[in-house]
């Protein structure tokens, strides 16, 4: 028998599941309740302070890859969450998820660059 | 010593005479040492002698007594009656395998899956005897001697939701003992046991539910070994895809 294409997702699903652990937690503390809270000034997440920070390579490609592989993770967890479900249209749901995470990898892509 | 009087409802199926399992309780008269597997030898020797069921060494080695104890997959010989509240037991076969007869599960299908993992060392180099032995380090055995405590009781395979979605998936136990062989500094029988492990059977049909390690009487984490397996089969993949002039 053939062996498995999955290791393109499931890799991708690993490394998402990895950084989001680590990240996802922190970010959520920092943009939606320390800043709304004030902790940090009121500007602290204001547009231009933003699109400056933004505007360094390093920031950029972390960012992505927080974003894209977040994105990649979720999908593969939920085709994951409907099979086991006993949800049996497996190659639908593969597409469904990971053509949207596949979708917004591309449009981060060119909002990220476009700054 | 104290005596408990326990219910137990036990699975019953006889294929010879029965269209489906059905359910028979006996009135057991419990110590309060007992495990599950004395009070079914109790209705065995005194109430009923037709129940059938494996089990032979009474201390968690054999691996033959897995049965479903309250739903759950358990060694009957290791669940102690003093940690089961209530005055009612339920008894039944394995989950998830064909019932040969009242408690004993057709193994066939475990048994095929162990073999296509080859769960033996596959030497590097074969030599002959006269050379000696093949020797490890204490840390070279200590890398791989958790998977080499399978006793094969197939608790995992009951506990195992993507085995009772998909009987083609390889399961908990064989992939841990491949693991097992992987891992050993003399084997060199890898790449033989990749044509399993890297299908969609093979460790793909894991989504890590974790179940097999919950249940395992003997501690190996086949969760743990699948998981493994999955990273080394990943950078395989990568490796014999982006640069496949590598030799296998």
């Amino acid at each position: 028998m053939a062996k498995s294409n999955k290791p393109i997702v499931w890799g991708l699903f690993a490394a998402g599941g990895t950084i989001s652990a680590f990240v996802v937690p922190a970010m959520i503390l920092v943009t939606g309740l320390l800043v709304p809270l004030g902790v940090f000034g009121e500007d602290a997440m204001s547009y231009e302070r933003m699109t400056a920070f933004l505007g360094n390579w390093i920031v950029k490609v972390v960012l992505l890859g927080v974003v894209i592989l977040t994105l990649w993770h979720a999908a593969h967890r939920l085709r994951v969450t409907a099979h086991d479900f006993g949800i049996r249209s497996d190659g639908t749901i593969a597409m469904g998820v990971y053509g949207f995470a596949g979708l917004f990898s591309v449009i981060a892509l060119f909002a990220v660059l476009a700054i | 010593m104290s005596e408990r009087q326990i219910t137990f409802e036990v699975l019953r199926y006889n294929p010879e005479t029965d269209d489906k399992p059905w359910v028979q309780t006996y009135s057991v008269p419990c110590q309060e040492d007992w495990v599950v597997l004395d009070a079914i030898n109790y209705i065995k020797d005194h109430l009923d002698t037709s129940l059938s069921y494996r089990w032979s060494c009474h201390m968690a080695v054999c691996g033959s007594c897995g049965m479903m104890v309250n739903g759950e997959p358990t060694l009957s010989c290791k669940a102690f009656l003093r940690d089961y509240k209530g005055s009612k037991i339920r008894v039944e076969p394995l989950s998830h395998f064909p019932i040969e007869r009242d408690l004993v599960v057709v193994l066939d299908d475990f048994m095929g899956k162990l073999q296509s993992v080859k769960p033996y060392i596959i030497p590097k180099k074969e030599k002959p005897v006269e050379e000696g032995e093949y020797k490890q380090t204490p840390r070279q055995l200590k890398n791989f001697k958790q998977y080499t405590m399978c006793i094969n009781c197939m608790l995992c395979y009951a506990a195992c939701p993507q085995y009772g979605l998909n009987d083609d998936f390889i399961g908990p136990a064989a992939l841990a003992l491949t693991h097992r062989y992987n891992l050993d500094s003399r084997d060199g029988g890898r790449s033989q046991r990749q044509e399993v492990v890297a299908q969609h059977e093979g460790v793909w049909e894991c989504s890590f539910v974790g179940a097999c390690s919950e249940v395992c009487p003997k501690d190996v984490d086949p969760a743990g070994a699948i998981q493994q397996m999955k990273i080394a089969s990943t950078v395989d993949w990568y490796l014999e895809h982006l640069m496949p002039w590598r030799a296998k």
